[in-house]
């Protein structure tokens, strides 16, 4: 029992090397990639990005919609209704925008990549690659692993602006809170250090979910129960990392902002 | 490098285990500059992975693969490529880029590792896809292909760059007989014409007998029997002659290896 613990450890142990040295290889080609592949990138870009904008943007909307709801009816109790905008654009820019975008985008684009690299790998395009004297991990997995770290603080802002457009639509033409007060408590309140935070966030999530699936496609068994599980383990691994690192990046802002 | 008397590739004491499954033990093949060599076995004996073992992306336990006298574990990451770029591979599945159409799959590796125009590009690429009677489909996407046509897209592809050295893995599988014939030829064609060495892995008895120079069957990790299809054919060894003349009962057994039939149907087995 003590064994298989300690065993279950020394594995996790392992793999966790292996993912730092597979990050470190990444980093190590991305110059290269930048200057020979240019176009590769921008392509992931699109791909990671602008395909997922229709999802993030939905969901930016409700979520928006609902802060307005929730803020309306709960400040309403302290006569603070005005404070709806604050309170939306809080929640959205440091917390909101960049998590909820970050999981939208790890079963939206982290799967896509998780699947599409382990399916290479199974039909030996990965070998194939190889053979033909490429390097797939700079032909493929670089590419894909930029494409999302600079789509994700894209896709965070998008999320943020559309979700206080919500929240505008709900607290302002909805439930009648005077559009002035709306953005000027915003104006007032909220300061560059607190989108600041958000976007540290959204690239440090960026990095951890496009890594992580680039990471489980590449390690896949190459069987069709092995790119499945390899695309289930991107979701709830990159969901885990996510919300773990939220934690500890907010509780490092929080004690430099005082 | 080019001493003609030396073998191209000489793979020596060669060990390779996956897991704690030796699938080579003392593995001798010599392939000849311009023959076209065969390497055959029944299924399951690594053929593949000698291929992967032949070209680096598997490294032996022990022994040494040269190619030009050169042992390839000695190379960094751009000799090995260099090497790389004078081989040509088929793989089983065809292994095209999905993402990529025909016309592309076939350029990759002049675009990969070229600077010719694209003028250039489409006149090689187009003559190569000639070659293997595809033109006509530069524009589809590998998903529309069946096996047979994206095995000869891939061969199209892995001709393109005219290398030294053309392996063949399983290149016969699941072809047509019209497919067949015109790869058959094309493969000996090729291999006289351009001066090139042929690889060819594979367990069609029938078609490489026509086209190999020399054969190796490999069965249980070793080299059993070597020499012209013709020796082959007229052995006196069991195992050969079982081989060659896919005979059921022989030295390899055709069941893997299996509790008594009759108990394990009568279900007695169990207790």
């Amino acid at each position: 029992m003590f064994r298989e613990i300690w065993y279950t450890f020394l594995e996790f142990l392992r793999t966790f090397g292996a993912l730092q040295l597979f990050f470190l290889q990444l980093l190590r080609s991305i110059p290269i990639v930048f200057v020979r592949r240019f176009r590769l990138i921008v392509h992931q870009v699109y791909n990671a990005g602008a395909l997922s904008l229709v999802i993030v943007m939905t969901c930016g909307l409700f979520v928006g919609g609902v802060l307005g709801l929730q803020g309306h009816s709960n400040l309403a109790r302290f006569n603070a209704e005005d404070s709806v905008g604050t309170f939306a654009a809080f929640s959205l820019l440091k917390e909101l925008g960049p998590v909820v975008t970050a999981l939208l985008f790890a079963g939206r684009a982290g799967t896509s990549l998780a699947s599409e690299i382990g399916l290479m790998r199974a039909t030996d395009q990965l070998s194939a690659m190889e053979m033909m004297a490429t390097n797939p991990v700079r032909r493929v997995l670089v590419p894909r692993f930029l494409g999302g770290v600079i789509a994700m603080p894209m896709l965070a802002a998008v999320f943020s602006c559309v979700g206080l457009f919500g929240a505008h639509l709900v607290g302002v033409n909805l439930l009648g809170v005077d559009a002035g007060a709306f953005w000027q408590q915003i104006q007032a309140t909220i300061g560059p250090e607190d989108v600041w935070e958000g976007i540290i966030k959204s690239f440090v999530f960026g990095i951890v979910a496009s890594l992580l699936a680039v990471w489980e496609g590449y390690n896949a068994i190459p069987t069709a129960a092995g790119v499945g599980r390899a695309t289930t383990r991107t979701v709830v691994i990159t969901a885990i990392c996510v919300l773990i690192l939220d934690f500890m990046i907010t509780a490092v802002a929080i004690n430099f902002g005082d | 490098m080019t001493d003609t008397d030396k073998p191209l590739i000489e793979i020596r004491d060669l060990d390779y285990a996956r897991g704690r499954k030796q699938i080579f033990k003392d593995l001798n093949i010599c392939i000849d500059r311009g023959h076209v060599t065969a390497i055959m076995g029944p299924s399951g004996t690594g053929k593949t992975t000698l291929l992967r073992l032949i070209t680096r992306q598997l490294v032996p336990d022990r022994g040494h693969v040269l190619v030009d006298g050169v042992d390839i574990a000695t190379l960094n990451e751009r000799e090995l490529f260099g090497l790389r770029k004078r081989f040509g591979m088929l793989f089983q599945n065809g292994a095209l880029l999905t993402d990529l159409s025909v016309f592309e799959n076939v350029a990759f590796p002049l675009r990969e590792h070229t600077k010719l125009t694209n003028r250039l590009i489409r006149h090689i690429v187009l003559t190569k896809l000639h070659a293997v009677g595809l033109r006509g489909a530069a524009d589809m996407m590998p998903s529309e292909l069946s096996g047979g046509m994206a095995r000869r897209v891939a061969l199209a592809r892995a001709m393109v760059m005219d290398p030294e050295i053309l392996i063949y893995d399983e290149p016969f599988v699941g072809l047509d007989p019209i497919s067949m014939g015109v790869i058959v030829r094309l493969v000996r064609r090729m291999n006289d014409a351009l001066g090139i060495s042929s690889i060819i892995v594979s367990h069609d008895v029938q078609e490489v007998s026509t086209v190999a120079d020399q054969s190796y069957l490999i069965s249980g990790g070793k080299v059993v029997a070597s020499g012209s299809p013709d020796e082959l054919h007229n052995t006196s060894s069991e195992l050969v002659r079982q081989f060659m003349h896919g005979m059921a009962d022989g030295p390899v057994a055709f069941h893997y290896a299996a509790p008594n039939y009759a108990e394990q149907l009568l279900g007695r087995d169990a207790d």
